[in-house]
């Protein structure tokens, strides 16, 4: 029928518009402004170099490399291998420019550490840059979680899997806590199907797609222990090391800046005895459970200020004081009158 | 003979690339994409077969040309067509509509006339194929490669 | 007349002459109702009358007014259904030529009739001795009269719908020469250049049924092309058999049969008036025919700057009246029509709001609420060579006809129409994939031509013909790009 009737690749290259024409095809990804096209680069031959540092596209991986680096607090691990992913994709780009066989290098990936440590905002950043690299034609984000792929009745697994698959194409599809999906236990359990149709579409779209798994790291082990045809197609491991002290109260400052909050100098001594103790509790989420204790904080202000009466000026609502943090279980203390009953969510301490 | 329905059945057959071109031309148009088959060509025919329910969050062409492979690879010898759709107010009907599998011999139609008074004629189009029952019209392996007839549940 | 004790009369109600502009027909301050209609007209006042009185006489001249004081108006709220002159524009760079606007109660008007609506407004003043020239330019209908009105039987989509035919323009011929084939020939020209891949043949306006072929000799041998194009194709396809006729029982005799043969199409020339139009229209819905129109002489009005009416007007009364498609220019082939002006006409005929527009000749903003459009038909002088000129400047939902183009195509009429077939989607395709087809249209020509030796033949024989001449009706205001 067709002239590729071959197996897989659908790696078309769609002449991008020139400025100033009226093409329909001139999509960016998201956000992007300046999309001058990743359009086929001039060949090279063999006589020709390149510096590196000139290259345009390094120029501007770098500058989003960079980005990338001022956005997030910590997180150095994750850093180092993001840069030597674009370092390779960027040999890799050179080598075809040369003539050079290059297989396309694998990019799936599996993202490990705890819950709040940045992996779902890591992963949208990747497919930003794996589409300025151009290895994704759009570099949009589907996140989903095992109820996203998994159906609850014979055969609706498939084409619910499907569905979310081909939402994700020319994109990243992220699939949290990914393990959920074996559950050998439980012989009617659909997730042995949804993980076949990944391993398929892994393997069949790897130019279309690229699929991040990610979770607790002792979990996935396991899984990729019991799932060795995953562990295989998975080319990249980061590990998103939980936060130190220092880099919580990093976070917490962008946080309090951005909602234009102020600590006391008490306050701040005090919040950052309350995050060394909280550190150590159980279901400590990291950058989550910063942001959830700035919002019972100010939730604590709120109440204080109203108590209180009488009139009011833009520094004290601004402020929050060593009291409304001190307030906080996590202390110790007896619960303040009104104060939630205890609890086991994060949210309640 | 080589039926002429669709955009642009007068051009060679597309290649996967230029099927795959046509439909990032209509996700990016906001159109939803469908891929239908048949094997009834009669120009009047336009119930053709569902492959699936339309797609209408995919962003990129690979999805939708994922779903014509599977549909070939199902029906090889059938006529197989991608329809885009446009909802928006004021249109709200196809707005693209071309074919990307033919069968590998399409007899083609009889013109059947029936005289009438006066010199009158009516006319009826039977498409040769069409006198075998359905799933036997074109070609010998007709059982489809994959698990039947995809229903709206089924994949 | 005296008045009563307690009112005296008042100098308005005096016989005798009065200017317009006293009677209340120029209003400067008149805010216009959303249901008023409005009407742009180009005023040419003979020297010495005042442009506003000119614009008061044209408003007056077309609603209650005569040329003398007359007691009688008392006898109505002459107030309600008097037009008035609300604003009169000098034309830039036109000396003596003003633009007037003037506004028309609804209550003035017939609902669902052009023909009340025409002799209306261009009844009575086109011959008024103080203007030296006067055009219809533009006009408001209001949605509430918009919707009075069938509309086109069918419109854009319910016509693609019907034939199928999706993403691309449609394209036909008329079978050439115009006059003198007899039945069974003109047959032959109709399937050749169906077969070879257009959508439609059509009648030429003036084949109704004349000696050297009558109508229903011409209408069997052509249904039997028709269907044998369907055969060969698998496509639906048409032929706009002519049905306008000396009465309007002759049309409906003709339009019958063409149904009962199976026709898909029929057409109707504009000569037979819009009242015969509006009968067609209202059968063509009942019977599920499309309707054709073709703008036979509408030239004679619609030509002249300064004279006459635009064919904004009539365009917009026609898709009122309710026609499937209209003949609406080329811009590139050998009939007028200035590209500015054609966008204008295609607007007004396919979208459902079309907003205020100086440059494209669009005075009023006009909505149509959910009307369907009416097919734009592009005719005359045309060629596969053009394909790239005529997609950018007519888009997508149009009928491309292309008579001597097709026919008359060195390799034969159906291989003409094969050229024609693969430039426009050749053409198409490229567009869709993002290329620049207005810069690099020959080229994609080329290589279409490559695999397709009737459409290098036809770029070979008339590649290089344009018609550029000066066109008569240009805009007024040209859009200066802003830095």
């Amino acid at each position: 029928m067709s002239a590729n009737a071959g197996p897989a690749s659908s790696g078309f290259a769609m002449p991008r518009p020139g400025p100033g024409s009226a093409g329909a095809n001139g999509a960016t990804g998201p956000g992007d402004p300046e999309d001058t096209g990743t359009a086929t680069p001039e060949p090279l031959s063999a006589d020709d170099t390149v510096e590196l540092g000139e290259e345009q596209q390094a120029q501007r991986l770098s500058r989003m490399l960079d980005e990338f680096d001022g956005e997030f607090v910590g997180l150095a691990p994750v850093k180092a291998r993001v840069r030597e992913i674009a370092a390779l994709l960027l040999i890799d780009r050179l080598r075809q420019r040369y003539g050079l066989t290059s297989s396309r290098p694998s990019l799936h990936m599996c993202f490990t550490g705890s819950p709040g440590t940045g992996k779902t905002t890591v992963a949208m950043h990747m497919g930003e840059m794996l589409r300025e690299l151009g290895y994704l034609r759009k570099g949009q984000l589907v996140s989903v979680t095992r109820d996203d792929l998994v159906g609850q009745y014979v055969g609706h697994t498939a084409p619910k899997t499907k569905e979310v698959l081909k939402r994700a194409m020319g994109g990243v599809l992220l699939i949290d806590e990914a393990y959920y999906l074996y559950r050998p236990e439980n012989e009617r359990d659909y997730g042995q199907e949804a993980i076949e149709i990944l391993l398929q579409f892994m393997e069949a779209h790897r130019e279309d797609l690229v699929v991040i798994l990610a979770g607790y790291a002792d979990r996935m082990d396991v899984f990729f222990r019991s799932n060795p045809g995953m562990a295989s197609r998975v080319a990249h491991h980061i590990d998103f090391p939980d936060f130190t002290l220092d880099e919580l109260m990093q976070i917490a400052g962008l946080m309090l800046d951005r909602e234009q909050y102020q600590l006391s100098g008490p306050a701040r001594e005090a919040f950052m005895e309350y995050v060394g103790l909280r550190m150590t509790q159980p279901r400590f989420a990291n950058a989550r459970s910063i942001r959830n204790a700035i919002d019972r904080m100010r939730l604590r202000q709120a109440r204080r200020l109203v108590a209180a009466g009488g009139t009011i000026g833009r520094s004290s609502l601004m402020e929050i004081s060593e009291a409304d943090v001190r307030a906080s279980r996590v202390f110790g203390d007896p619960p303040a009158p009104g104060d939630a009953p205890p609890p086991d969510a994060d949210s309640h301490q | 003979m080589r039926i002429t329905q669709g955009t642009f059945s007068y051009l060679p057959d597309l290649s996967d690339d230029e099927v795959a071109a046509q439909i990032q031309y209509a996700i990016d148009q906001g159109w939803s994409i469908a891929v239908e088959f048949t094997d009834d060509p009669h120009p009047r025919n336009f119930l053709w077969d569902m492959w699936g329910l339309p797609m209408f969050d995919i962003a990129d062409a690979a999805a939708g040309l994922h779903e014509v492979r599977a549909c070939r690879d199902a029906y090889p010898e059938r006529y197989i067509r991608v329809n885009a759709y446009d909802a928006s107010l004021g249109r709200q009907t196809t707005a693209l509509s071309f074919i990307v599998n033919r069968p590998s011999r399409e007899p083609g139609f009889r013109l059947d006339r029936q005289e009438g008074s006066d010199r009158q004629i009516r006319y009826s189009l039977q498409a040769y194929a069409a006198q075998r029952p359905a799933g036997e019209r074109y070609g010998r392996n007709e059982t489809p490669n994959g698990a039947g007839h995809p229903g709206p549940a089924s994949g | 007349m005296t008045g009563t004790p307690d009112s005296p009369p008042s100098d308005r109600w005096n016989a005798g002459v009065l200017p317009y502009a006293q009677m209340g027909y120029y209003e400067p301050d008149y805010v216009p109702k959303p249901t008023d209609v409005l009407v742009a007209f180009r005023i040419s006042p003979q020297p010495g009358v005042p442009p506003e009185e000119a614009g008061a006489a044209v408003a007056g001249e077309s609603s209650t007014a005569t040329w003398t004081v007359v007691w009688t108006d008392r006898l109505t709220a002459h107030e309600h259904y008097q037009a008035k002159c609300y604003r009169v524009d000098p034309v830039p760079g036109r000396e003596g030529e003003y633009i007037a606007y003037i506004a028309y109660d609804i209550d003035l008007f017939e609902e669902g009739s052009i023909a009340n609506l025409t002799s209306s407004i261009i009844g009575n003043v086109f011959g008024f001795k103080a203007l030296k020239a006067l055009r219809l330019e533009d006009m408001r209908i209001p949605l509430a009269y918009v919707k009075t009105f069938q509309g086109p039987p069918h419109g854009i989509v319910m016509e693609r719908e019907y034939l199928n035919k999706y993403g691309r323009p449609l394209l036909g011929a008329t079978t050439k020469p115009k006059l003198g084939l007899s039945a069974r020939n003109y047959g032959r020209v109709v399937y050749e250049a169906l077969r070879g891949g257009l959508d439609f043949t059509k009648d030429d306006e003036n084949i109704n049924s004349q000696p050297f072929m009558r109508w229903r000799d011409r209408y069997l041998f052509t249904m039997e092309a028709v269907n044998r194009a369907a055969e060969q194709t698998g496509e639906i396809k048409g032929h706009y058999l002519n049905v306008t006729a000396a009465t309007m029982e002759d049309m409906y005799e003709r339009a019958e049969f063409a149904k009962e043969l199976g026709s898909v199409i029929v057409m109707a020339d504009l000569t037979v008036g819009y009242t015969a139009l509006q009968s067609m229209s209202r059968w063509a819905r009942r019977n599920g025919v499309i309707l054709h129109l073709h703008r036979a002489g509408h030239g004679t009005y619609t030509r002249q700057k300064n004279h006459g009416v635009s064919f904004r007007v009539i365009a917009k009364w026609c898709r009122l009246i309710g026609v499937d498609h209209i003949h609406a220019g080329t811009v590139v082939g050998k009939l007028e029509g200035d590209p500015s002006m054609v966008r204008g006409y295609y607007d007004t005929l396919r979208l459902g709001t079309v907003p205020l527009n100086l440059g494209q000749g669009i005075y009023f903003e006009q909505e149509w609420g959910s009307m369907p459009g009416t097919m734009p038909v592009a005719s005359g002088g045309i060629h596969a060579g053009q394909m790239h000129q005529l997609l950018g400047y007519l888009g997508e939902d149009v009928v491309l006809q292309f008579g001597g183009g097709t026919i008359g195509h060195p390799m034969g009429v159906a291989a003409g129409a094969t050229a024609n077939r693969v430039a426009v989607e050749a053409m198409i395709k490229a567009r869709n994939e993002g290329r620049d087809f207005r810069a690099e249209g020959d080229t994609i020509l080329a290589e279409a031509a490559k695999g397709c030796q009737p459409l290098q033949t036809a770029l070979d024989t008339w590649g290089d013909i344009t018609f550029n001449y000066e066109s008569t009706d240009t805009p007024d205001v040209v859009a200066t790009p802003t830095a």
